[in-house]
């Protein structure tokens, strides 16, 4: 139970900074703050990893699968996600 | 590597993904921005590699080979994607990006109870919390993933619409459709049509049946929403409480879970069908901070803080960008979300509105512009969709050079399918950032503006939101071309935009219409313009 309190503190603490942190966001960026915050959510990568690696243990195959298909997807995710991001950006300044 | 240093690293991790967010709001600090988010995500994938918990069993050989494997695929079609992208076709991949992050979640929430099950839960420490977890990873990621397909077929417009589809179209619709029900077919064979396979497999092919609608509206769709909204909660409530017991994780529970994903699944669908056009900035902002919270969810699964920080900030930033897109519409969430926007019945006539319409063509527009000093462009869907953004840029050189014209661009916060598409899309043309107005930037210097130029946009440029109390689009600002001297309205008809209903502004004494497709439209004013 101690355990999950602390979970939920960071939680809403980190709410919190996500709103303080983003106030006014002009509308040009609208579109790159979407696409970078998604790349952001593809931290899930994380959770992919940690269930794609069970592959060495004697878990079932199909938890492998599952992660193993999770992590390509989240890969996508991170990595389209930055670089469409990226590509926007240099858009935007290449003046 | 120690669990503690693991733990630091994502500590570094989750702070440089706040300076991400944080210098992602400036124009001049957002690359830098973008940078930090990535070398953070670079840190928290290493540190996962060389944590003790992954080095137990992935340390081995296979494990490295499989990941590789995992993180080159995904790599090589994120990358693939996110250079080969036309710019027009950007809130069709930021929707795709976040189904696969809602997808990502709902896996790992898979893998997560498979194991569970598996192990006789002698490993989980809390299993209550462990299952709270993953039915909330499941219903926001599968929510998510589904909600974001509809969007994104609306984008390309192979789901609910009336004409005819291209083969690739058709390919991914009914694609999608055939491997939507194949595997819950499968699975259901796979487990003896037990009950709760039974119904993933009605879930599925109802979702099958509402996507092959040509209409946003179907016979009882509300209904469905409903019966879907409660039939979730129902079953993440039951996934808990499975057996009365929620400190019991059983092989029941896996059927449920991928029952529960299924209800989700069809509330993600009937949630999203129902919206489209002007409404869709809104849709894909709500499903960026779905995947934020399904990330969140997954990180409340494995007990992992840097998945629930980034989770909460990506949620967050979804749920600023959802308010903004609905300040500018002046509708709450709730309306977006479950009333239909249409004409009513004190909508007036649309042959009454129009009765005094004149349309010109382009060597007027040409004259005309020869003598404007100030020249206000207001950009919308209609010019993504003829992807006039580089002619309308080329035109605007070409007042300021050859007749010394002031030339700037309003930008309408909903205008296009995302937050921002207007800015990308003129961005790519090379249209320089200070010259790209806002809103009320914009109509505080309307009335000295010469001639504005409207490129297909319609409802945020409608004054009945100022004038009538009674219009669906009441209230909601809008940019006020009709104070310009001269209005040009670029059209392909009278159609009426996405709130259905008339523009009066057209048929005032001081706009002229010139119906053609946007970019062939452009093309010939700069052609005029030239030879004037």
């Amino acid at each position: 139970m101690e355990g999950l309190i602390m979970l939920l503190t960071v939680f809403v603490l980190a709410i919190y900074v996500g709103f303080e942190v983003i106030t006014k966001v002009p509308p040009t960026l609208h579109t790159p703050l979407m696409s970078g915050s998604n790349a952001i959510s593809g931290i899930s990568i994380v959770g992919a990893l940690l269930a794609a690696g069970m592959i060495g243990g004697t878990y079932p195959d199909l938890a492998k699968v599952l992660g193993m298909v999770a992590l390509i997807f989240a890969t996508i995710n991170v990595v389209g996600g930055f670089l469409v991001t990226g590509r926007m950006l240099k858009m935007f300044q290449k003046r | 590597m120690d669990q503690s240093i693991v733990n630091l690293a994502y500590l570094a991790a989750a702070i440089l993904f706040i300076l991400d967010l944080k210098w992602m709001a400036h124009p001049r600090t957002a690359v830098r921005g973008n940078r930090a988010g990535a070398i953070g995500m670079l840190i928290a994938v290493i540190a996962t590699l060389l944590s003790p918990e992954w080095q137990k069993y992935g340390g081995d050989g296979i494990g490295w080979s499989y990941v590789a494997i995992g993180l080159a695929v995904g790599a090589a079609i994120g990358a693939f994607a996110a250079l080969r992208v036309k710019m027009t076709a950007m809130p069709e991949l930021v929707g795709l990006f976040n189904g696969f992050g809602g997808a990502a979640s709902v896996l790992v929430a898979a893998a997560a109870i498979v194991e569970a099950v598996s192990t006789d839960f002698a490993t989980i420490e809390s299993p209550g919390q462990m299952k709270v977890a993953t039915v909330l990873s499941a219903l926001i990621g599968s929510v998510t993933l589904f909600g974001s397909y509809v969007a994104v077929g609306k984008l390309a417009e192979f789901l609910a619409v009336k004409w005819k589809l291209y083969t690739w179209q058709k390919a991914i619709k009914y694609g999608f459709n055939a491997i939507l029900i194949a595997s819950a077919g499968y699975y259901a064979f796979a487990n003896d049509f037990g009950p709760w396979t039974l119904l993933s497999v009605a879930c599925a092919v109802t979702m099958a049946v509402v996507l092959v609608q040509k209409k946003d509206s179907f016979p009882g769709g509300n209904a469905l929403k409903l019966i879907a909204f409660v039939g979730s909660l129902v079953m993440a409530v039951l996934v808990v409480m499975n057996a009365g017991d929620s400190s019991v994780i059983g092989p029941e529970n896996q059927d449920m879970f991928w029952a529960l994903v299924a209800v989700a699944g069809l509330l993600g669908v009937c949630l999203t069908f129902t919206i489209g056009g002007a409404d869709m900035p809104v849709v894909i902002a709500l499903l960026n901070s779905y995947s934020g919270l399904a990330a969140a969810a997954t990180g409340f699964v494995i007990n992992n803080n840097v998945l629930i920080i980034s989770g909460a900030l990506v949620g967050a930033s979804g749920i600023i960008l959802t308010k903004i897109m609905c300040k500018a519409m002046n509708r709450s969430l709730a309306n977006v979300m479950f009333a239909t926007m249409g004409p009513t019945a004190d909508t007036p006539d649309a042959d009454e509105v129009y009765k005094s319409v004149k349309s010109t063509s382009a060597d007027e527009v040409a004259m005309m512009l020869e003598t404007a000093e100030r020249v206000c462009i207001v950009p919308g869907y209609g010019m993504a969709v003829a992807q006039a953004q580089h002619a309308v840029h080329d035109l605007a050189g070409l007042l300021a050079e050859k007749f010394g014209a002031e030339v700037e661009y309003a930008v309408h916060p909903v205008a296009g399918r995302m937050p921002g598409h207007m800015n990308v899309l003129l961005a790519e043309a090379n249209v320089p950032y200070e010259e790209l107005k806002e809103m009320d930037d914009a109509n505080s210097t309307m009335n000295t503006v010469d001639v504005c130029i409207v490129v297909g946009a319609n409802d945020v440029v409608n004054p009945v939101a100022r004038t009538d109390p009674t219009s669906p689009i009441a209230g909601m600002p809008i940019i006020d071309v009709d104070k310009a001297r001269t209005v040009i309205v670029i059209k392909r008809s009278l159609s009426p935009g996405f709130a259905g209903i008339p523009n009066p502004l057209f048929s005032m004494d001081n706009t002229l219409m010139f119906f053609a497709d946007a970019k062939k439209a452009f093309v010939e004013i700069i052609a005029a313009v030239k030879e004037g």
